[in-house]
């Protein structure tokens, strides 16, 4: 078992004649079934043209009606990947995974506004992805550090995700699933929402979850998993450094007026049973310890 | 992307929201000129930098004739203004604004954010204007009223009169305000504004209200639709190494310690900050050097940490993912060559590739300091930093 894919999840790829969805397309069909699992690619101008053997079509529509796909990556261009949300909402997917970093706030609360009452998921935007190790691989994580487990990982950024993976590993300890649900201010699944999947998810033991400033997801986060939260949950937040009012990269890693700041955070995270490091180098050690 | 309160009044009146007249001026004479343009008998003179708190820091001033006029923009232009928002060095002051006096009856608060909660743009709007605004919300939080916008429909008109009312707009002056909070919220969708906030908005003796302060920071992602916005870009207020990082596409931000950090990846890049003090240094600056560094890139951004006054280490801190470690070796190796590297460089190399990477480092004769993983390095580079390197 895993959350939201497996071996099984066929895969459709938004923007796969893209540069960058090109290589990740190929780097994900390297991994384990990904052969399998990434069956259709779109792009309105190439139709019945193909990848590398992966046919395309011209619309999310038309790719799921043919192949039966239930999930979409999108490697879209920032000014067009709202619309490329849209069209895989419209198509009925159960989950869409947004790679694009840098989409305007305006086009994801008209995207998040239209997603309203429908089944989609949204993963991201400007998000790493999510992978099951040894199953499949759906985004631009190095594959290769994951290694099949019963842990958890669900973080706000991704090369702190590679981070918390690389030291599970070093330690022996696999991950059940790994997801990154991105660093921007208006996005889809939250801490909150990885952390009631991987509750019940029967092959998951514990989770670390790795924030950073800026908002409150941590906290929300946080309060359900005193009330609900069955596992173990271990946590970092990235930013108690950070100067308030500038940003760092991502547009959620900015505070102001004392609001979202580190500090705060982990005392609501460790308020709430949940253990905290202030040293990034030990998140792995700080989960075996809970086990 | 932030503009000036000159240049966003420009922004309000183009969507209808009113303003005093007013006219920039970059030296005393124009500002004198700006003043004789506008007539009366009151003018402000008022300090042109993108932070807040202009008034409390001698920024803004009223003046009573002409020559008064040419005084207090004498004494403004040039000064190197310092508010609770431009940290102690302060900000120099290269532009002002002239505008006419306001007749001011009563000062609001009016301000509109994107809600990550609600995932709407979302008004918030206070009788206590004029004052900081976090200060509201701390000591009198039911003093701040919200509307969250529906993207459908924008803000309607009942929304806005219902906060025109709460926030004690006079009725006389309800429909007025009602069209003023409409144009804002236009303002801030049309523009794809991160912030909007008028403080003050102002109640006038005749019953008029208008945005006597101006305050629009733009989504940078989406200025690729806003030649307009663009140009209004004053590279005189921001930081030269960032503006010379940004050439280069890489993220970077000046802090005020002495170990500079080259890290992949936004969220990896606060964490290794963080780490550099939680073993006792000071990080001198964020920098992302993102997925796809090139060894030029990482030459650019060790000449930029390098160009800085009483920087004591440098600290690289790479999970090669899709970017592999032996690429950021060679750029590390041939950046360090290429720039004359005078402080111990501390190297943190994990993920793909991560032996060969090591291997370039070891056999490139620099004297490099590797490290076992993110907090040796961090405790490596703050010893190194104070000189018990090694």
């Amino acid at each position: 078992m895993s959350i939201l894919i497996d071996k099984d999840t066929k895969v459709i790829t938004q923007g796969i004649t893209g540069k960058t969805g090109q290589f990740h397309t190929k780097m994900c069909r390297e991994y384990a079934n990904g052969r399998n699992c990434f069956v259709a690619g779109v792009n309105p101008k190439k139709p019945g043209e193909n990848f590398e053997g992966i046919p395309i079509f011209g619309t999310v529509k038309d790719a799921k009606a043919a192949t039966g796909a239930t999930v979409s990556v999108i490697y879209v261009p920032p000014p067009f990947a709202a619309a490329a949300i849209d069209e895989a909402v419209d198509a009925g997917l159960d989950l869409v995974i947004c790679i694009t970093e840098g989409i305007p706030v305006r086009d994801m609360i008209r995207t998040r506004d239209r997603m309203k009452g429908k089944k989609t998921l949204l993963l991201g935007p400007n998000c790493p992805g999510t992978i099951t190790p040894d199953e499949i691989k759906i985004g631009i994580m190095p594959g290769h550090i994951h290694k099949k487990g019963r842990i958890g990982v669900v973080s706000r950024s991704g090369t702190l995700t590679y981070e918390a993976v690389g030291q599970l590993t070093a330690l022996g300890l696999g991950q059940s699933s790994a997801v990154g649900i991105g660093g921007d201010p208006v996005n889809g699944l939250k801490h909150i929402d990885l952390l009631r999947l991987f509750n019940d998810d029967p092959e998951t033991d514990a989770v670390i979850m790795v924030g950073e400033i800026g908002g409150s997801d941590e906290e929300t986060a946080a309060e359900w998993v005193k009330a609900n939260m069955k596992k173990p949950v271990v946590g970092f937040i990235a930013g108690v450094t950070a100067p308030p009012g500038k940003r760092m990269g991502h547009a959620g890693a900015i505070i102001s007026g004392g609001k979202g700041t580190a500090q705060e955070k982990l005392a609501v995270m460790e308020a709430c049973g949940i253990k905290v490091t202030k040293n990034p180098a030990e998140m792995g050690k700080l989960l075996k310890s809970v086990l | 992307m932030n503009i000036h309160e000159y240049q966003g009044k420009e922004v309000f009146r183009k969507f209808g929201v009113p303003t005093p007249r007013g006219i920039p001026a970059l030296s005393v004479e124009e500002a004198v000129k700006a003043a004789e343009t506008l007539g009366g008998k009151v003018w402000v003179v008022k300090a042109q930098i993108h932070a807040g708190g202009r008034g409390k820091g001698g920024g803004v001033k009223v003046a009573k004739s002409p020559a008064e006029v040419k005084d207090l923009a004498s004494k403004i232009l040039g000064m190197t203004l310092v508010t609770h928002q431009t940290g102690p060095e302060g900000r120099k002051v290269h532009r002002l604004l002239i505008e006419e006096g306001a007749d001011i009856k009563k000062e609001l608060y009016v301000a509109l954010v994107v809600d990550r909660v609600t995932q709407r743009a979302t008004m918030m709007a206070s009788s206590e204007g004029g004052m900081d605004i976090e200060e509201v919300a701390a000591k009198t939080p039911e003093k701040i009223h919200r509307v969250a916008i529906d993207p459908k429909t924008g803000l309607k008109d009942a929304e806005a009169e219902d906060i025109a009312k709460k926030i004690g707009v006079p009725d006389g002056s309800i429909a007025q305000a009602r069209d003023l909070l409409k144009g804002l919220y236009k303002v801030f969708d049309e523009c794809d504004c991160s912030l909007a906030e008028v403080n003050p908005l102002i109640v006038t003796g005749d019953g008029k209200v208008v945005a006597l302060d101006a305050k629009l920071n733009f989504d940078s992602n989406a200025l690729f639709r806003h030649p307009e916005i663009v140009a209004y870009r004053d590279l005189d207020e921001e930081d030269p190494a960032e503006i010379e990082a940004s050439k280069f596409d890489l993220s970077y931000i000046s802090l005020d310690g002495n170990i500079g950090c080259l890290v992949n990846g936004a969220g990896l890049a606060m964490a290794t900050m963080d780490t550099i003090k939680l073993f006792g240094g000071n990080p001198a600056n964020f920098l992302d050097v993102g997925g796809g560094a090139t060894t030029e890139k990482v030459t650019e951004a060790f000449k930029i940490m390098l160009a800085r006054p009483g920087l004591k280490a440098i600290l690289v801190n790479i999970f090669g993912g899709i970017m592999k470690c032996d690429t950021i070796a060679e750029g590390v190796v041939a950046a360090a060559k290429q720039v004359g590297l005078k402080v111990p460089l501390v190297v943190r190399l994990e993920g793909t590739n991560v032996d060969l990477g090591k291997k370039i480092l070891a056999d490139s004769g620099l004297p490099i300091i590797s490290a076992a993983d993110m907090g040796d390095a961090a405790a490596k580079a703050v010893a190194a930093a104070k000189g018990q390197g090694n």
